[in-house]
């Protein structure tokens, strides 16, 4: 899983077989630290509760259609939390 | 699989309810001392904390064995603590 932030929302009325009243956002995959790393994506809201500006994590691939009801979606990266908080520790690597 | 250090946990109240009540641990991807510059933030079968390194799986099928599910929305899973790392070197 990966982080991410919730940029916006998509609409789309033509739907494939099994997406109707899916929720799909716009996320912006994050680095660690928070800051953006590569292209926006669109994932589907497996929590119903994602919208603009929420820090979430995301599964992809086959794990993300797993996220879904029913599952066998074609669906392929799903917003799978939302974060309140992340507690990261400064540990020495060397 | 693949090798990381823990740097840290993420909390969240709401999520898939496949997640509830697993630990979520950020793990910096380390190729022998380096960072590789990659993150999994995986859940955790061995109660790793922050500065293990340790052995993650990150194949969902195998993930979901582990969870003994045969669904669920998971790949990345934290299943060892490594003690070390030998590597040999001149190995062509």
């Amino acid at each position: 899983m990966k982080l991410g932030r919730v940029r916006g929302s998509v609409v789309a009325t033509v739907k494939a077989q099994g997406m109707e009243g899916m929720r799909l956002l716009v996320v912006q995959p994050l680095a660690e630290d928070q800051t953006p790393r590569g292209a926006c994506v669109v994932a589907a809201d497996a929590v119903n509760q994602a919208g603009p500006g929420d820090l979430v994590y995301f599964v992809a691939s086959r794990e993300a259609a797993e996220a879904m009801e029913p599952r066998f979606v074609p669906v392929d990266h799903a917003i799978v939390g939302i974060v309140d908080g992340i507690d990261v520790v400064e540990v020495d690597s060397s | 699989m693949k090798v990381g250090v823990v740097v840290g946990t993420v909390t969240s109240t709401i999520n898939h309810p496949f997640f509830d009540g697993e630990r979520l641990l950020i793990c910096d991807l380390v190729d022998g001392n380096a960072s590789t510059g990659d993150y999994l933030i995986c859940t955790d079968q061995v109660d790793a904390g922050t500065g293990d390194t340790v052995l993650i799986l990150d194949e969902g099928t195998s993930a979901r064995q582990m969870y003994g599910v045969g669904t669920g929305p998971i790949r990345s899973v934290v299943v060892g603590i490594v003690d070390d790392v030998h590597e040999q070197e001149n190995v062509r």
